[in-house]
């Protein structure tokens, strides 16, 4: 075919690397500064339009201005050279300027080695089953482009294409055993970068009006909890996260306080499940109220609330054991109850002024509980995402003037309530509910069960949980915020899907996730240790590992070398038949050399075998015809002719 | 018995025999990584840090995928050569400091096309790179580089291929027993004055070059300067050409003699000169015949001619 020198670059390769570039730089679109993205564009547009032109790549000083340019411009947008996010945006304008830097093969190389790096960096950002599709194409993509720059232009982009997924394909299965039993190492292996795990919604560790509202109008997925037994009732589903002891008038915050070890006392037997936290970059963990033993890393701060050593940057997963009837902290720090019933001097006095007359008229605790509870199950009181904004004394305007709110308002006036009638409280904020997926039977905490509820100390019981939600929408607790909010009101669209099918459709998605993210992105040390356990090899050490792996990997490769050795013998069916018929007069003893020409036999056998020749005259014939009259009919005929041989 | 001569005959048939086409197998085929196999391992590297570092599922498993691709490709670019056949073919004479070409016939019995085949003659020489088509056959030519006059063998060479991926190069190194003849390099000087070579009496009426005496029909080996064109054109080209006939008794023609060239200069630039006439004369339309000392060419021309000329200059002991 054709000659070329070995090391440049022809024209035709210049698409598939212009394709790669695109293909790993664009989804980083998504999240990156606008004048980023239009300073890639331009750089494509520009080697494009040069390529097309057929005209000479600049020099290198404009090479080195662009360089300069998008130094200063990431590092005045990132306020730095490295780090996960300026470092993933150095990259893509280095991909899209080496495009102006085209030349030779070693160039296109850089190019496709680039292409593999950006590839990985696009986890950084989601690790979803999309994602994971979309990079699965583009790495053939890439690995295409490789393809052609060593093939040269002789295939065609569709069978460079399918060689490329023919070679993605076989690689697949090794893929696979690398995943499974590489010796695994819990990362981090050195400190990460400021912007490593960018901040996502969830809950925070302050509240005021209107916080956690917000959150409810997530669709997001916070938590999933598989339970060893059938999952307690949804009104039982109190997912505790951190406790807000200081108030301001405005905004609850936890009170920092030394550690004292909380006392529970469990009246219920230990409910064992696990759990996967989304990561929402904080210590605390949303455990089912009250959390029993903690696993390794986890305390239990004295409020109650499960901590980790560490914030929860990704998804991890937890076992946990929860007591669902108990009394807690039934001797209480009289520091803490003092702390739990300040207030600031001039707020809300119209509330205080309230809770004071109650006080007079009704000294026990219990029956001041069930008096506020009383007055927010009245008419007058609604509960709705849409509060209307309230003034300088929230917890004044919200009881005595707007009286619709959502779970924060009701704790907050509760808990201001209490207070200020002497009896000691303070606010849970965490989650409350979750829905069962029928399809794997995970039950689903998300940002919309956000939820906030009050605790009173009762002299004797201890700390006991009082959800003044429950009082004005009983439903919300038993059924869910969707069913609790009346029709309008802006819910996330997935909480509010009515509809029976899609409603299934969603689950199924869920659960497929789900599964994904508990099997796929959730194989961690722990999961390598337990499937080598049931594989056989319970303790095994990297050394182990590394054995198992040659040799399931050498096997691999032994299989793929046998498949691209082995060779179907191209055989003509005439050919075949004619081999057959030899055999055939072999037995008749005849002696056919390899070397004799068909006719030649014939004419041989004229002299030597006069009762055979007609015969094999007549099978050399059809045979002559078949093989070389490309009339497909002619296979008949000379079956048939040997069939007559005698 | 049988089974050993079959074994003996697969494994020694390249030494044995090195004009039957080579079929490559697994024992003669190698694999190294190449640079940019390397660059890849070590980005690889890079990118499993990473997604350590940061914990990235997915991330272990692109490193993994592309581990395993790398794997892949080396056995592909194994298979891009296993199974090959090469052919050795005919290699036509060149002038020392021509490049010489060694044809080989490469042929594919596959269903997929083999790409990116580069063949090279050893260190410093030019490569030539080509491609079979699925169940095709390519003719290509090794280049030598050529520095002295005659014969020479071809070196080993190294046919390797780093597609599909790069990433890994597999090669094997043939010895076909190809020999190509290398003439002296010419070095044009004037031609030597005509001579008359005086001829025994039996060959009168024999071809001279003096007296006309008639036409014949033109011979392949008859130099088409002695077409008769004016003649030939006359019966509108319908008949052969014509070829003018001389007679005549003495005949003029050149003898190249060793003892012509300047005596003081090197025997490798007499030889140049030599073949520097031998050229000329042929482009004259000479007669001519060479004398070297031990070898006798008779006077002749053509094509033929020239080349037996040549093959002696080219062999002529140093």
């Amino acid at each position: 075919m054709s000659t070329r020198p070995a090391e440049a670059l022809d024209r035709g390769a210049a698409p598939w690397l212009f394709a790669t570039a695109l293909a790993t730089t664009l989804p980083h679109a998504e999240h990156q500064p606008l004048w980023l993205s239009a300073l890639s564009a331009t750089i494509f547009a520009w080697a494009g339009w040069l390529w097309w032109r057929n005209e000479r790549l600049p020099g290198r000083w404009p090479l080195i201005l662009l360089v300069a340019v998008a130094c200063g411009g990431v590092l005045f947008e990132f306020r730095t050279l490295f780090g996960r996010d300026a470092g993933v945006a150095m990259l893509v304008v280095f991909m899209a300027m080496k495009l102006l830097e085209l030349r030779s093969r070693r160039d296109a190389t850089v190019i496709v080695t680039l292409g593999y790096f950006l590839l990985l960096t696009h986890y950084f950002y989601s690790q979803s089953i999309p994602t994971g599709v979309w990079l699965l194409s583009t790495m053939t993509l890439v690995t295409a482009t490789l393809i052609r720059l060593h093939g040269g232009a002789v295939s065609t982009p569709a069978a460079t294409l399918r060689y490329a997924g023919l070679l993605t394909l076989q690689a697949l299965p090794f893929m696979l055993v690398l995943y499974l039993l590489f010796p695994r190492v819990a990362g981090p292996l050195w400190g990460l970068p400021q912007d490593a795990h960018s901040g996502r919604s969830g809950l925070s560790e302050q509240m005021a009006p209107g916080n956690i509202a917000n959150l409810a109008l997530s669709g997001e997925i916070a938590f999933r909890v598989r339970f060893a037994e059938p999952a307690p009732a949804r009104g039982q589903l109190y997912w505790r996260g951190p406790v807000l002891e200081y108030y301001d008038g405005r905004t609850w915050r936890p009170q920092p306080s030394r550690l004292r070890p909380p006392q529970i006392e469990a009246l219920s037997p230990a409910l064992a499940y696990e759990t996967t936290l989304e990561a929402h970059q904080q210590r605390w963990l949303l455990a089912l109220d009250a959390p029993g033993t903690l696993p390794g890393d986890l305390t239990l701060d004295s409020t109650l609330t499960a901590t980790n050593r560490v914030p929860l940057t990704q998804r991890q997963r937890f076992s946990l054991t929860a007591i669902l009837d108990y009394r807690f902290n039934r001797e209480e720090d009289q520091a803490v109850l003092r702390r739990n019933l300040a207030l600031p001097a001039n707020a809300n006095p119209r509330s205080r002024e309230l809770a004071e007359s109650w006080r007079q008229a009704e000294p026990d605790p219990e029956r001041l509980v069930q008096k506020a509870l009383t007055l927010f199950s009245g008419a007058s009181f609604a509960y709705t995402l849409q509060p209307p904004l309230l003034g300088e004394h929230p917890v004044d305007d919200f009881l005595f003037v707007t009286q619709r709110g959502f779970c924060e308002h009701y704790a907050s006036a509760f808990v201001v309530l209490m207070r200020a009638a002497g009896v000691p409280a303070r606010i849970v904020t965490g989650y409350q509910g979750g829905e069962a997926n029928p399809v794997d039977g995970f039950v689903v905490v998300r940002q919309s069960d956000a939820h906030a509820w009050a605790e009173v100390w009762f002299a004797g019981r201890g700390w006991t949980r009082v959800d003044p939600t429950a009082a004005v929408s009983p439903s919300r607790v038993e059924n869910g915020i969707a069913a609790a909010m009346p029709a309008g009101e802006p819910l996330p669209a997935l909480i509010q899907l009515r509809s029976d099918w899609l409603r299934t459709l969603q689950f199924r998605w869920e659960a497929i996730n789900n599964a994904w993210n508990q099997y796929v992105l959730g194989y961690n040390p722990e999961r390598q240790r337990e499937l080598l356990g049931r594989l056989g090899l319970p303790d095994a050490d990297w050394r182990n590992l590394a054995a198992t792996l040659a040799i399931i990997c050498g096997t691999l490769l032994l299989a793929i070398t046998a498949w691209a050795l082995y060779q179907r013998p191209r055989l003509d069916p005439a050919a075949r038949l004619w081999q057959k018929a030899l055999h055939r007069l072999a037995r008749r003893q005849v002696n056919c050399p390899p070397w004799e020409t068909p006719l030649a036999l014939a004419r041989r056998l004229e002299d030597e075998r006069p009762a055979l020749a007609p015969a094999v005259l007549k099978v050399v014939d059809a045979y002559l015809q078949a093989r070389y009259s490309g009339i497909l009919d002619d296979l008949k005929k000379l079956r048939a002719a040997i069939r007559r041989l005698p | 018995m049988r089974l050993i001569d079959k074994l003996k005959r697969r494994l020694f048939r390249w030494q044995s025999d090195g004009s039957a086409p080579l079929r490559l197998t697994q024992r003669r085929i190698f694999i190294l990584p190449t640079r940019a196999g390397l660059l890849f391992a070590a980005a690889l590297l890079a990118m499993l840090t990473g997604a350590i570092n940061y914990n990235l599922a997915l991330g272990h498993a692109l490193v993994f995928l592309l581990a395993g691709l790398a794997l892949v490709g080396m056995v592909h670019a194994f298979r891009n050569l296993h199974g090959l056949s090469i052919a050795p073919g005919r290699c036509l004479p060149v002038f020392a400091g021509d490049l010489a070409l060694f044809p080989l016939q490469l042929s594919s019995d596959r269903a997929s096309p083999r790409l990116a085949l580069e063949l090279r003659a050893g260190d410093g020489q030019p490569a030539v790179t080509c491609a079979v088509a699925a169940h095709g056959l390519t003719d290509t030519a090794v280049p030598v580089t050529t520095t002295r006059r005659g014969w020479l063998e071809l070196p080993r060479t190294r046919l390797a291929t780093t597609y599909p991926l790069g990433l890994f190069v597999a090669w094997s190194y043939l010895q076909p027993a190809m020999r190509c003849l290398v003439y002296p390099q010419p070095l044009p000087t004037p031609l030597p004055p005509l001579q008359a070579a005086i001829r025994s009496g039996d060959q009168r009426g024999g071809n001279g070059q003096e007296d006309f005496a008639g036409f014949r029909e033109r011979q392949p080996a008859d130099s088409p300067r002695h077409v008769a064109w004016k003649a030939s054109a006359r019966d509108g080209g319908q008949r052969p050409l014509l070829v003018k006939q001389f007679a005549g008794g003495a005949q003029h023609e050149l003898q190249l003699d060793w003892s012509l060239t300047p005596e003081a200069t090197a025997p490798e630039t007499r030889i140049a000169i030599l073949a520097g006439w031998v050229l000329a004369a042929e482009e004259a339309g000479a007669c001519y015949g060479l004398r070297l000392p031990g070898h006798e060419i008779a006077p002749g021309n053509g094509d033929l001619h020239r080349h037996r000329c040549l093959e002696a200059l080219a062999l002529f002991p140093a």
